[in-house]
């Protein structure tokens, strides 16, 4: 967990510069991995169906900073920057998308299933909030035993339409476990907008939360501070016995919903004010006012890093075919 | 040995468990205080308390994924749902994330979770409280299914189901609650996987689950009085299923009758009849024949409920069929 400091005389708090330094670096390490994915997609050596998360990296950062390692989360089908942001190493994500022995799931799960138990990563979920049950189950394993341990889901607006979301929050808030509801807003579901997925307005979907006399925390998702201050306020509530949050976090995705999406349903002009205004790195590089020259370092080393695990992947194991049913059970 | 209900017996293993293993607990709508609609989890949470004996909101998707959860986390949840038919609300999480976690995490999870769910006709509750879908569950790789038809054997298969690390989908029959049987003083856990021979014979053998495993002794009372032998078989578990046992009663009677409530079409009898004849070809003197509902949602009057689901008389119809064929 990143050390936060009160903000002097203001009783409020914020994350030091160093920190979010380092925040930085993992968001950028995270947006050239998924341009790195996005290129040998196209290039033809990713096989499967690839979802990026291109623009929602403070989510991914800001959140999983907040957490202990013995926190557990569950996530999307856009699962890479949650993934690497929980501590799984580029390398292992990307042998996994090569579909190598080496890679988090083995193989046997590929880009929407991404597991490290390892670090709590309790899975990425190809089926929209079909994660969030066993969240409530995992938190409730941990109130059962009384370990001081959150239990996080991640998904979308789109998800918030969804049986499972509604049946997950309810019952996590009636038996008042330690779970994080991250509803990771960023106006699509799929191709579809907001204003024809929900009789709610975009801004107003965390209300949602009221419904189950949960308590709602908001904060803007291209922020990395402020998700970070918020997951630790939110994951605070949820130890303390009160109940669980619902975290809606407004962000943006910046590019198609897969890749190779042509997103005719999406104004250009929209989406190109959104790439200008609203990248969270480009907002994080100019509030810690990094010099070109810092800043072509840092991308350099981590460009490198990347390429580094492409090499890796390229050089991994390929499964046996036959230890295809080495799992099915325990 | 003592003899104890098809209920009680469910209640004892719940209750063994519950005493010796704080990672149990059990879940599930209306099993708390008022013990369950079949009364089966009465007095529990008098034992156990509401942590462990917890009632839930009519909730199926998220009642079955909360035990996932906690699966996964290493405890042994037990969850009711509360009539099979209700299954149907909890398939995704049952078919895409239970039976999934450990091949897709390349082996890292288990999800040892047991759901308990009860059915079967007889009682005229209409279309929608009493079908037979073990068959469903059947078809998905990652879970197992256990139908029990016996007191001793719903309590030593429900056993090893909780202490089995991948999800059970574990199905009680409505009608067999009542029904009396001994077992053995200590719990004796049964291997999933195993079939019982409940009666030998020499002519035809019938593979019955559920309730048709007693109307299938039935039928075999009334065809040795009419000179025919038939063995009576129940897999108990029909994922896995004990072929072995299976075939090697085909090879000696030559001649084979599936039985279950749930309708014939797509039913397990056809998963039998297919591993039956691939295993025994050569010793059938017989089609298989298949014992199961008409195709039809379940009628509410008595009359046309009983002319749907499967009785004793034609579990021995089928058994004369598949005799009279050699003449």
């Amino acid at each position: 967990m990143a050390k936060v400091e009160e903000k002097a005389g203001s009783g409020g708090r914020r994350v030091s510069g160093d920190v979010l330094r380092t925040f930085f670096r993992e968001m950028l390490l995270i947006r050239r991995f998924e341009e790195k994915v996005e290129e040998r997609f196209r290039a033809g050596e990713l096989p499967g169906f690839l979802h990026v998360a291109i623009g929602q990296e403070a989510v991914a950062t800001g959140v999983c900073a907040a957490l202990e390692r013995e926190d557990v989360i569950a996530s999307t089908h856009r699962a890479h920057g949650h993934t690497i942001a929980k501590g799984t190493s580029i390398d292992k994500v990307m042998a996994e998308l090569y579909g190598k022995v080496e890679g988090c799931s083995g193989g046997f799960g590929g880009s929407m299933h991404l597991y490290d138990l390892e670090v709590g990563n309790l899975g990425a979920n190809a089926v929209v909030a079909g994660g969030l049950p066993a969240v409530v189950g995992a938190a409730l394993a941990f109130q059962f035993r009384g370990e001081k341990r959150v239990a996080v889901a991640f998904f979308g607006d789109g998800a918030t339409n969804a049986g499972t979301f509604h049946e997950s929050l309810n019952l996590a808030q009636l038996w008042k476990v330690p779970a994080i509801f991250v509803l990771e807003n960023n106006g699509w579901a799929e191709s579809t907008p907001n204003t024809q997925h929900s009789p709610l307005s975009i801004d107003e979907l965390g209300k949602r939360a009221l419904a189950y006399g949960m308590k709602l925390i908001e904060a803007d998702g291209q922020d990395v501070e402020a998700v970070h201050l918020a997951t630790l306020a939110a994951r605070e509530h949820a130890l303390s016995g009160k109940g669980p949050v619902l975290l809606h976090l407004r962000t943006y995705r910046l590019v198609g919903h897969y890749i190779g999406d042509p997103q005719v349903y999406r104004d250009k002009e929209e989406l190109k004010r959104e790439r200008e205004t609203k990248d969270p790195i480009d907002l994080l590089r100019a509030r810690l006012e990094l010099s070109d020259e810092e800043f072509e370092k840092l991308d350099g080393e981590i460009t490198a890093e990347v390429e580094a695990s492409v090499e890796f992947a390229k050089a991994g194991t390929d499964p046996k075919p036959e230890d295809a049913l080495k799992y099915v059970y325990a | 040995m003592p003899e104890i209900t098809y209920r009680e017996a469910v209640r004892d293993a719940l209750t063994r468990a519950l005493r010796e293993d704080e990672d149990v607990f059990i879940m599930g709508e209306d099993i708390a205080e008022m013990g369950g609609s079949m009364a089966v989890t009465q007095g529990l949470l008098d034992e156990f308390g509401p942590k462990r004996v917890r009632n839930t909101p009519i909730s199926e998707m998220a009642i079955v994924g909360s035990g996932i959860g906690a699966a996964m986390q290493g405890m042994r949840p037990i969850v009711e749902i509360m009539y099979e038919d209700f299954l149907t609300l909890s398939m995704e999480q049952l078919v895409n994330q239970a039976a999934k976690h450990r091949t897709m995490s390349g082996g890292q999870l288990k999800v040892p979770l047991t759901i308990r769910t009860q059915g079967g006709a007889g009682w005229s509750p209409g279309a929608q409280h009493a079908q037979q879908l073990e068959a469903w569950f059947v078809h998905v790789p990652g879970l197992k299914v256990v139908f029990a038809s016996t007191p001793e054997d719903v309590r030593g298969l429900l056993w090893s189901s909780i202490y089995d690390d991948n999800p059970v989908v574990f199905f009680e029959h409505r009608t067999l609650y009542p029904l009396k049987g001994e077992v053995p003083d200590e719990l004796e856990p049964i291997p999933l996987g195993k079939a019982r021979i409940h009666r030998e014979g020499e002519d035809v053998t019938v593979v019955a689950t559920g309730r048709l495993v007693h109307d299938a002794l039935e039928a075999a009372a009334e065809a040795e009085s009419e000179g025919i032998s038939v063995e009576v078989v129940d897999p108990r578990t029909l994922l896995p299923l004990d072929e072995e046992t299976i075939v090697e009663s085909v090879k000696k009677t030559t001649r084979c009758v599936t039985a279950h409530e749930a309708v014939v079409r797509g039913g397990f009898g056809s998963e039998l009849a297919a591993v039956i004849q691939h295993g025994a070809f050569d010793y059938l003197d017989a089609p298989i024949e298949r014992v199961g509902s008409k195709f039809a949602p379940l009628p509410f009057a008595p009359v046309m409920e009983q002319h749907v689901v499967p009785h004793a008389e034609d579990v021995l119809e089928a058994i004369r069929r598949t005799v009279r064929r050699v003449g």
